[in-house]
């Protein structure tokens, strides 16, 4: 063997393996607009699906699964995941609608930050995985949460700011989808030109090497964690006013759909690659799909074997690991 | 050192998890009024065998370094299948318990197939085709219900002694040769059989060894000549087998099917604490669904205890989240033992 087995010549037309998730996924957002506009004009005669008005409509309810999935995408990109998530945000909810006025939204984040932190110990303290410890930690906030309101939803509402985060507008367009948006910007900002956003990538792709290199692992897993719990509290927040009340559960739904949001986007469900703006289309396209199904009304058995099957469709597409041989 | 002490040190993990089971049990029957009664035990058994079955059915991905988020969905799946199938004559019992086995085995293949064949990592594949196997239940049973044989319903969860009084054998259950194990729960001598009949010899045969290879590195199994392909989708396989085992169990104890996404959920997440605290690693390659089953057993015990104990309802989801927190964060012992920063990441 003389000659070095080289990587293909790179062809002006051949998607890097970063950005074939997002053409991707992309389309994908289109076929379903056009399927779902075709039975509309089928059936109504209209293309509600296009209007802007929907559209933004929509975006505005994704737009706490947008928020949920941007934390839960800085984690994922570390090769760990948080399961705190669900009761995460029915805690910063309820907190923030008991304590109320003006410190409801502080606290709603603070909750956020404070379920972080603790996950950020234990995952890079104690070392143990966070599969597990983010399990644990979800179970003790359900239990404070129901030892808290006594298992019955809180009789609380959420404050005036609160709602008007969630469902006000400002020319036209949902406030909600502007906090998504700050989020969003925010998360690209840290990602691509802080040291922090690097180092997140360097732990996702060897954690030894990145210690090695002088990057304070430990504090990076940790700030990392925060942010995330500090998402899910936003999002707690956010959704409290969207709802007017905090309850029990609020959260379940969000935590599947923000992984699968993620790594339809294209980050790696073990760390160390990925764009933001893979998880932006991922959301879009899990909400998008969500509204087209429920235009449809399309039972919820349907809508779970849809579900299943384009998240499996996509990465098998894009997600196809290599095989291990050495 | 000498052969026992090796053999105790590899397996400290899960004996610890046997030692604290049976403190807790013999903790909950002293305090309880009809303590150390068959009654009890029924009851106990009866309620702890869907969980160990699903432990049993997560242990298998955790062992290749995966994770299966689909058992509670194939469990729930089984579950409706079985509120279909498990009535009418002797005949079609059987044909209902068989469809039941291969349904779970099959949704454990197609998981396989997805992971060896699809390569995409297991946890996110399961996590897509536990939604899959959930809209399926979902169409088999929109709403809770369903018949269930009552003669097996209640044999199936009961004594020995029920079985041969329900069934007429052994003098309807009053032989004197048939006494001294007519007191053993079903599902207790279920959750043997399985142990004994389908795990043990799979943990020793060949693919079962390289399930455990492959956990413990893929690319040196590989290179060691070991059929991993066939390894994963075998383990896939059995562990929906497992879950099914457990979906079916539970529509016999209910005497009914329940598509309920929460409760699959539960079970899934239950399934990981008690794989952990039953010993097996999360990075793979360590670890026996026999410790998965004590995992289950400890997870159930310490709620029998809560009911002993009369704590207020409203604080035991509290209690409970707090023993499993602590419980996983006995791992975090480890961190103690390093000499070197850099074990750490391994």
């Amino acid at each position: 063997m003389t000659s070095v087995p080289s990587d293909p010549p790179a062809s002006r037309f051949r998607l890097s393996e970063d950005d074939k998730p997002i053409v991707v996924a992309a389309s994908f957002i289109v076929i379903i607009l056009a399927i779902g506009t075709a039975y509309t004009l089928s059936t109504q005669g209209t293309a509600t699906l296009l209007s802007p008005q929907y559209l933004l409509q929509q975006l505005q309810v994704g737009a706490f699964l947008g928020i949920v999935a941007a934390g839960m995408m800085l984690v994922i990109l570390l090769g760990h995941i948080d399961l705190s998530v669900p009761w995460t945000i029915a805690a910063a909810a309820m907190m923030a609608t008991t304590v109320g006025g003006p410190a409801a939204i502080p606290v709603g984040l603070a909750v956020g930050l404070l379920v972080g932190l603790v996950n950020g110990m234990g995952v890079a303290y104690l070392r143990i995985p966070s599969m597990i410890f983010t399990l644990g930690v979800n179970a003790v906030m359900r239990g404070l949460m129901v030892a808290h309101t006594g298992g019955f939803a809180p009789q609380t509402a959420a404050t005036d700011l609160m709602q008007y985060l969630a469902v006000g507008k400002i020319l036209g367009i949902p406030v909600a989808l502007l906090v998504w948006a700050a989020v969003s910007i925010g998360v690209m900002v840290l990602l691509q030109r802080t040291s922090f956003g690097k180092s997140i990538y360097a732990i996702g792709n060897k954690e030894a090497a990145a210690y090695l290199a002088g990057v304070p692992t430990k504090r990076m897993i940790i700030g990392a964690f925060c942010l995330c719990g500090m998402a899910a509290g936003l999002a707690g927040t956010l959704l409290a006013g969207y709802s007017t009340k905090a309850y029990q559960g609020m959260g379940d739904a969000y935590l599947l759909p923000a992984i699968a949001a993620v790594v339809i986007g294209g980050t790696h469900i073990l760390g160390g690659r990925g764009r933001y703006i893979g998880t932006l289309i991922g959301v879009i396209l899990i909400v998008l799909l969500n509204s087209v199904l429920s235009i449809m009304q399309m039972p919820e058995a349907g809508r779970q074997v849809i579900y299943g099957s384009v998240i499996i469709g996509m990465l098998l597409v894009y997600g196809r690991g290599r095989k291990v041989t050495s | 050192m000498s052969d026992l002490r090796i053999r105790l040190s590899q397996n400290a993990p899960l004996l610890t998890a046997v030692v604290v089971f049976a403190l807790f049990y013999v903790f909950y029957n002293m305090n309880h009024p009809r303590g150390f009664s068959t009654a009890v035990l029924i009851q106990n058994s009866n309620e702890v065998f869907t969980l160990a079955m699903v432990a049993m059915a997560q242990t298998l991905p955790v062992l290749l370094g995966g994770l299966d988020l689909s058992v509670g969905a194939i469990m729930t799946l089984v579950n409706t299948i079985a509120s279909h199938l498990l009535n009418g004559g002797p005949l079609q019992i059987i044909f209902g318990f068989i469809v039941c086995l291969a349904a779970g085995a099959a949704c454990g293949f197609v998981n396989g197939c997805v992971v060896v064949y699809g390569r995409i990592q297991p946890i996110i594949a399961t996590l897509a085709t536990g939604a899959i196997f959930m809209g399926i239940a979902l169409f088999l049973r929109p709403t809770p219900g369903g018949d269930v044989d009552g003669d097996l319903s209640w044999t199936a969860t009961n004594d020995l002694y029920e079985i041969a009084a329900t069934y007429g054998f052994a003098q309807d259950g009053d032989a004197a040769w048939f006494q001294p194990i007519a007191w053993i729960p079903v599902p207790l001598l279920l959750l043997i059989l399985v142990a004994v009949c389908i795990w043990l010899p799979f943990a020793r045969s060949v693919t079962g060894r390289t399930v455990y290879a492959v956990g413990s590195g893929e690319g040196a199994a590989f290179m060691s000549g070991l059929a991993i392909d066939r390894a994963k989708i075998a383990a896939f396989t059995l562990g929906g087998l497992f879950a099914g085992i457990g979906g079916l169990y539970l529509a016999l104890q209910t005497s009914s099917g329940n598509a309920d996404i929460p409760q699959a959920g539960a079970y899934t997440l239950n399934s990981i604490a008690a794989v952990v605290i039953g010993g097996t690693s999360l990075l793979g390659g360590v670890g026996s669904a026999i410790g998965s089953i004590f995992g289950a057993l400890i997870l159930r015990t310490i709620s029998f205890n809560f009911r002993i104990f009369e704590i207020d309802p409203l604080m035991q989801p509290l209690f409970e989240g707090v023993v499993l927190l602590a419980a996983v964060s006995l791992g975090a012992l480890r961190v103690l033992r390093v000499k070197n920063s850099l074990e750490l990441f391994r």
